[in-house]
Formats: structure tokens, C-alpha cells, sequence
């Protein structure tokens, strides 16, 4: 079984709603991708060479300043339900857990783990590295993130290009590899119905939108994750600039969407809120979707101050841990769908009961 | 259900507008709907890739591009449109002059100008290696209780260190 009381808060601290405009923004993430030079990369590399590749790594980052308190987890040491917890509090990605039909569980998959944040090995790349933190702090994250860089690159050679830059084993996250990326809960653009413009408006910038788990995930609750699309062409810091120029004015509009909401449909608005509340605090069986979609609306609720005495954090953590794979965590076996749809409904009823008192 | 807009076309959008908490539905097609700035759906985009594999497959490659072979990691263009996936470093080198049109398409700028890199030097990789071999010599030297080879194997550690 893996622990991860290891790390601080079970390596959620990114959900601690601490950061720049934690009621809208979840979390910033920004991830860089390298490969060691003298290996085929991960889905081509032989097991020895991704061996090799791990051992390498391993030796390295051994010696790493900047990830204090790191531990390597190998992936093939875990249980399906403990890499799919892994991969619901955003720690490895879907393919690295070994959780999608068309990658099985690569041998050397290894991921090490510090405070907000981690290092994949052998993913599509040789490493993924990627920097966590709650808000909107898009600065912060890639600075804890370059200064890992900088030391694992002057131990371990990566695989370098003069013109195209850092190599990496798609095409798309060529360059500079970094993918910036920011989760943001936009209600009130989806309620007044600007959400298609605003999503259009950041397409024409070069930027992308995501669901929760990023590539290839549906958005649902009103969280979308939004990202830089090219990596090649602009430096880090221009890339950069322009998610945080484009996030910025999504957070302004999203601000006075709400506003416009309480102004012209205050009662209904508030009624809408407090049923979604309601219905996750009585509800005996809870879909995922449903739970998230009514976790949006109190989400809500609470950042136009409809719902008081309610902390975001719990919100998030409620966002994380109603998941399938920490509820069967939680109740030792595995679940049935109908049994993690009850399963679900009854850790929420009581993360809510616990803070009841204050609510209003 | 006619469009309340223009009358003609099916209604497949419910559009509910509420201006001073009076609630209005209105029942639009789609040509309508996106006049009034309604998206149909929000469906997640694409994945870049499908289109850059789109791009890579449309591409008119010269005469015997396609033919060349990576000598590092074996990987063809044909992998290449299969899996999306370069192979190794080298294959960027390999089928650099198809890639590079390709590059510039799907990032819109054709050179990399963010930080630039130069790997660590030889000796201290060779070094590195070296004393990650040596501690792995070690540890299993004192596992063995082999105690005047462990004692040899830390001293040359030392002496790298």
C-alpha cells in the first residue's frame, strides 16, 4: 500500500486553496518535458535502456537540492487502485499509471514525489517534470520547476537541439517543452452563456482548454483547464506572459458575469445554489458528474458569498477525494459502479455534516 | 419545434435569457444561436496531434523522404504516422527537413528562442556514472559483509567525490 502521508497533506496541498484567486483558480501547473541523451525514448526504449534511464535519474537526483524530501515510488510496486489515486490527485499522468487500454504499465515507471512537486520517469518522455501549486501562480510554479531543471540538467545530459531545442517524443511539446497550464471554475460564463466566446478568444491566442484531467478529458463542473497549445517559437517567459495575460481577463469576466448574475437573477441564482447544496448534503447515491456539478454550484455559492461558513478547501478535497479509486481506498475494496455511487454520496454527506454547524 | 428566430429551420438550442429575474426561453436554431454568440456545445477541442498527424499525411514529401531509416533507434516516417511518436533524438536529425515545415505548422514559429542548454560535460557525467556504479558496488559489498572491499570501494568514492 502506498503512503502517502509521506508528503505534506498526502501531496494535495495544491487543493489547499492558499495562492492568488483560489476561489476561481484551483491550481496552477506547469510541466517541462526532457529526455536523457543516449536512449531511444520511453514508448521505443528497450526495458534495459529504460533501466538505465531510471538508475541514471535515480542517481542524479539524488544529489537535487531543489526537491527536498523527495521519494521515488516505482509504479509496478502499486496496486491499480493506489496508481489511480495517484493519477486522481494529479501526481502521475493517466498513461505513466499505467490506466489507459492502449499503454500498459511501462517497466522502470517511477515517479518521485516533494512538495508540490514531482518528477515522472519513463513517461512518453524520459522525465515529466511538474510543479503544483494551488491559485494562480503561474510565476511560482515554473520558478520552483526551472531551478529542479537547472540542477538535473547539469547532471544528467538531455537531449538538446539548436534549432528545434529540447527533444521530445511528440512533436507538439518540442522547443521548450513546457506546458503551463492553469484549472479554473468559470459558472458564471457558462450560466450567461460567454463561455463559448471567451474559449474562442483564447483559441485565436494560441492558448487551449482541457477538461480536469487534461488531454482528452470532458469538461465537467464548470472546470476548465486552461493551457499554452505551441511550445516551439516563443521563450518560457513569453508563453508564460501570455496565459497569464488571457487567464487574467478570463478571471475579470468571469467576476463580472457573476456580478450580472446576482444583480438580475439574484433569488433565482440563490435558490439554484442552496438545492445543489442541499442535494449533496441529503443525496444517498451520487454520480461523479452530479457530484461535481453540484460541487460547482456550491463553489459558486460560496465565492458570491450566497453560502457562508464553508472553506474552499474543502471544497477541493471533496473535488479529489469522491473519486473512485480514493473511495475504494477509503472503504478497503474494490467498488461496483452502484457501490462507489453510494460510497460517494455518503463521504460527501459527512465532509459536509462536519461543517454544517457553520454553514448559512 | 420552428426556430423563434427565423421560423424555418429546427429549433436545437434552448436559450434562456433572464433580464431583470424575468426568465424568457427562447428556442433557436443552430445559425441563430451562433448570430447571438451561443456556442452549441462546449466539446473538448481536438487533440493538437490529430491535426499535426493530419498535416504529416497531407504533407507532398519530396522523392525518398520516406524512405530513410533512423540508424539510432530504426524508427520510419511510416512509424512516425502511426504512433505521432518520434522514436529517439536522433530521428529529429534523421527526418529533420520533413519536420521542419511541419514544426513551423503546428507551432506557427520554426526555431526554438526560449532557454538554451548545453549538456554537462563528459568527465562528470563519466563521473557521475562512475560513482553511481562504485555505491552500487559498495552497497552490495556490505551486504555481503565483505568489509576490506567495501573499506577499498569508499575510499575510491571519496577520492571521485
Amino acid at each position: 500500500m502506498l503512503d502517502l502521508s509521506l508528503l505534506p497533506d498526502g501531496g494535495v496541498r495544491w487543493l489547499d486553496a492558499s495562492g492568488q484567486h483560489a476561489d476561481v483558480v484551483l491550481s496552477t501547473r506547469v510541466r517541462l518535458a526532457r529526455n536523457v541523451e543516449g536512449y531511444a525514448f520511453a514508448g521505443r526504449a528497450r526495458e534495459g535502456e529504460r533501466l538505465r534511464v531510471l538508475a541514471q535519474v535515480r542517481e542524479a537526483l539524488a544529489d537535487v537540492s531543489t526537491m527536498p524530501g523527495s521519494f521515488m515510488v516505482r509504479l509496478e510496486d502499486l496496486t491499480v487502485t493506489d496508481r489511480a489515486m495517484l493519477f486522481e490527485r494529479h501526481l502521475v499522468s493517466r498513461e505513466l499509471a499505467g490506466l489507459e487500454a492502449q499503454h500498459p504499465l511501462r517497466s522502470g515507471a517511477a515517479v518521485y514525489l516533494s512538495d508540490g512537486l514531482s518528477v515522472m520517469i519513463n513517461e512518453e518522455d524520459h522525465l515529466r517534470m511538474q510543479s503544483l501549486q494551488s491559485g494562480f501562480e503561474l510565476r511560482a510554479a515554473y520558478a520552483a520547476l526551472d531551478r529542479v531543471d537547472r540542477e538535473l540538467g547539469a547532471r544528467v545530459p538531455f537531449s538538446y537541439h539548436g534549432e528545434f531545442g529540447f527533444l521530445t517524443a511528440c512533436p507538439t511539446n518540442v522547443g521548450t517543452g513546457m506546458r503551463a497550464s492553469v484549472l479554473i471554475h468559470l459558472p458564471g460564463l457558462v450560466l450567461t452563456k460567454e463561455i463559448g466566446r471567451v474559449l474562442a478568444g483564447l483559441q485565436q491566442m494560441g492558448l487551449t482548454y482541457r477538461g480536469l484531467y487534461g488531454e482528452g478529458s470532458e469538461v465537467v463542473g464548470n472546470f476548465f483547464q486552461i493551457s499554452n497549445q505551441t511550445t516551439l517559437g516563443r521563450s518560457e517567459e513569453e508563453l508564460l506572459d501570455q496565459l497569464i495575460r488571457v487567464v487574467g481577463h478570463a478571471i475579470e469576466r468571469e467576476e463580472e458575469a457573476r456580478r450580472v448574475l446576482l444583480r438580475d437573477a439574484g433569488y433565482i441564482i440563490e435558490d439554484k445554489l442552496w438545492r445543489a447544496y442541499g442535494t449533496l448534503r441529503y443525496a444517498r447515491s451520487l454520480t461523479f458528474d452530479e457530484a461535481m456539478n453540484y460541487l460547482s454550484g456550491v463553489r459558486l455559492a460560496v465565492g458570491l458569498k450566497l453560502i457562508r461558513g464553508l472553506s474552499v478547501y474543502t471544497l477541493n478535497k471533496l473535488l479529489i477525494f469522491s473519486q473512485a479509486a480514493h473511495l475504494a481506498a477509503a472503504e478497503g475494496r474494490s467498488l461496483t459502479e452502484s457501490e462507489t455511487n453510494l460510497a460517494r454520496a455518503r463521504y460527501v454527506r459527512r465532509a459536509l455534516e462536519e461543517e454544517a454547524g457553520a454553514v448559512g | 419545434m420552428v426556430c423563434d428566430n427565423c421560423h424555418e429551420r429546427d429549433a436545437v438550442v434552448n436559450l434562456t435569457t433572464i433580464v431583470n429575474n424575468a426568465v424568457r426561453q427562447l428556442h433557436l436554431c443552430e445559425r441563430c444561436a451562433a448570430e447571438r454568440g451561443v456556442e452549441t456545445t462546449v466539446a473538448t477541442p481536438k487533440h493538437p496531434l490529430g491535426e499535426f498527424l493530419q498535416a504529416v499525411q497531407q504533407q507532398s514529401l519530396p522523392a525518398g523522404a520516406d524512405a530513410g531509416r533512423c540508424t539510432f533507434c530504426g524508427q520510419t516516417m511510416k512509424d512516425f504516422r502511426e504512433t505521432g511518436r518520434m522514436g529517439c533524438a536522433r530521428c529529429y536529425t534523421t527526418f529533420e527537413s520533413s519536420l521542419r515545415e511541419l514544426l513551423r505548422r503546428v507551432h506557427g514559429g520554426p526555431r526554438h528562442i526560449g532557454r538554451t542548454y548545453r549538456p554537462p560535460s563528459d568527465a562528470r557525467v563519466e563521473k557521475s556514472g562512475a560513482l553511481g556504479e562504485l555505491r552500487e558496488k559498495l552497497r552490495r559489498a556490505i551486504e555481503q559483509e565483505q568489509f576490506e572491499a567495501a573499506a577499498e570501494l569508499r575510499d575510491r568514492i571519496k577520492v571521485l567525490e
